[in-house]
């Protein structure tokens, strides 16, 4: 499956991550070795507190392993070979800029968008985030306030802002956990036609199996604390995929099969704290 | 709107009414001067005297203004200086926490000790009793930061500086100006204390004369200058705040005062 020839965006290789010294140590992350090929949309589920959101921290470099190596584009995370996206449950928009300001914060940061910013927030910039808001049907609030926004439209709008700056890694960490079931399967639409649109690597952390299923090219699932992952697999439902499809039986069959793996993985260790 | 008028000459009739009610009772229970001298006594005096009490108006607005705006400075850098780092918090902290208790009346005689009496005494009270409110918000505000918004920031290769401009300072304009409002009126206090043990000027030394002297009207016109200097700038603030930080109210009916 994994092609020499197609290139890596992420790996890990025996990355481990603790907290504390010594005795007190608590181990977030066993050792894990998991690479992500670009262009890949990787879904990362398991139990709460599994470390999920640390892998995801590892990949962004928010975080550095405790043992083994995180490889991002080629080089060590550090180095920020690649520019790298990133969303999380709460869309922490800043309540004192218009929508169109806070999609296009990204621009004010990152080289080498940051050297043109003032030149180009009247003109480039904010035709890019426009067309943006566009796509994800929040054209008309650009020039509107975070609190004038639902729930559902400020999470687009923390979309929008992870990719304006078109990142070559998209992080994802629960990005639509806080959002009623009917919206949230309106927002994995808008995902899929943004990611079969600019097919950046993606690395979704969830713990909704269906969202996993809907989105991902690959789903890995992780055991329970310490996490470690535990099962592979491929996900070829042809796309774009419809929320019909969510109700067939092949989909149903994938989802109750990582309900098992992930139930399994939860009692083993229950038994070994026993 | 009607009901918006309706709240704003309620209010002015009470406020009205107050003195009134300050006036009516001296009169009836025939309250002498030297006691507590009636509204329209202090409103007689600070007209005619006006001329008198200018010189001291203007000596304690700069005063008090150059401590102000002293305090404001210094309080800014140590509040960025807090919330930014760790060891600046876990030192500065205890320090400051230890000074703002000190009584500001003791603090007076050792500036008058190291710089001579006058005006420099109080700049210096009026900045040491204002920048302890702009420090503690300050440093708030930059603590209130989210750590998903830092996170998404620092994964963009944000440095510490961006991170500061872009989103710590803004999100503490609202916590700023609340202490400003409230820094102005201490700074008040600071000067007029200063004033009164160790100046030959100012609305605090003419207060200290007068009451040496039983002009007790005076005194009294002295309070009302401090208290409509005070309300003044307080509401000079508010308007600068209702501009700068809107969004912070959410709301179109926001009252400056």
């Amino acid at each position: 499956m994994h092609n020499e020839r197609t290139r890596v965006a992420v790996e890990l290789s025996q990355a481990a991550v603790s907290f504390g010294r010594g005795s007190k140590a608590i181990a977030a992350l066993q050792e894990t070795t998991l690479r992500i090929n670009e262009g890949e949309f990787v879904a990362l589920v398991g139990p709460s507190g599994c470390g999920k959101s640390t892998i995801l921290k590892l990949a962004g470099g928010l975080l550095q392993p405790s043992r083994g190596a995180v490889i991002v584009g080629g080089k060590e995370v550090s180095a920020k070979a690649l520019r790298i996206g990133m969303a999380f449950q709460n869309p922490t928009m800043l309540p004192w800029l218009t929508i169109e300001r806070n999609v296009m914060l990204p621009l004010k940061i990152v080289r080498p968008f940051r050297a043109d910013y003032r030149l180009k927030k009247n003109s480039e910039y904010r035709d890019r985030v426009h067309a943006l808001l566009r796509d994800v049907g929040l054209e008309r609030f650009a020039n509107s306030y975070p609190w004038q926004l639902s729930g559902g439209m400020l999470q687009r709008a923390n979309l929008c802002r992870a990719l304006v700056h078109e990142p070559r890694l998209l992080l994802l960490d629960e990005p639509f956990g806080a959002l009623d079931q009917f919206t949230r399967e309106e927002l994995w639409g808008t995902m899929q036609s943004l990611w079969l649109k600019h097919k950046q690597t993606v690395l979704l952390v969830t713990h909704d199996l269906k969202e996993a299923g809907f989105l991902a090219t690959r789903i890995c699932v992780m055991s329970a604390r310490p996490g470690r992952i535990v099962d592979d697999r491929g996900v070829d439902f042809p796309r774009p995929r419809t929320i019909e499809k969510t109700f067939e039986a092949d989909f149903v069959a994938l989802n109750q099969r990582l309900r098992e793996l992930i139930t399994r993985s939860r009692t083993d260790t229950v038994i070994e704290e026993a | 709107m009607t009901y918006e008028l309706r709240r704003r000459l309620s209010a002015a009739f009470l406020i009205f009414g107050f003195f009134l009610l300050w006036e009516v009772l001296c009169l009836s229970m025939q309250v002498s001067d030297l006691v507590l001298p009636r509204p329209t006594q202090v409103m007689e005096t600070l007209i005619s005297r006006f001329g008198v009490l200018w010189p001291h108006i203007v000596q304690t607005l700069w005063t008090t203004m150059s401590g102000f705006l002293l305090g404001v400075t210094v309080g800014v850098l140590i509040g960025a200086g807090i919330g930014i780092s760790r060891t600046a918090y876990d030192t500065l902290y205890p320090l400051l926490i230890g000074f703002s208790s000190i009584p500001k009346v003791a603090v007076v005689p050792i500036f008058v000790l190291w710089f001579g009496s006058g005006s420099v005494p109080a700049i210096l009270t009026a900045l040491v009793m204002c920048f302890f409110p702009i420090v503690v918000n300050i440093a708030t505000g930059l603590a209130t930061t989210e750590p998903e918004l830092e996170d998404v920031l620092k994964s963009l290769g944000a440095s510490k500086l961006d991170i500061l401009w872009n989103v710590g300072l803004p999100r503490t304009m609202p916590f700023f100006f609340a202490s400003l409002k409230i820094a102005v009126t201490f700074a008040f206090v600071g000067s007029v204390l200063s004033e009164t043990v160790a100046s030959n000027k100012g609305i605090g030394n003419v207060m200290m004369t007068a009451s040496s002297n039983f002009d007790v009207p005076l005194v009294f016109a002295g309070l009302f200058i401090l208290a409509m200097l005070g309300m003044l700038l307080y509401v000079a603030f508010s308007f600068v705040e209702r501009r700068v930080t809107g969004w912070a109210t959410r709301r179109e009916d926001f009252t400056a005062i």
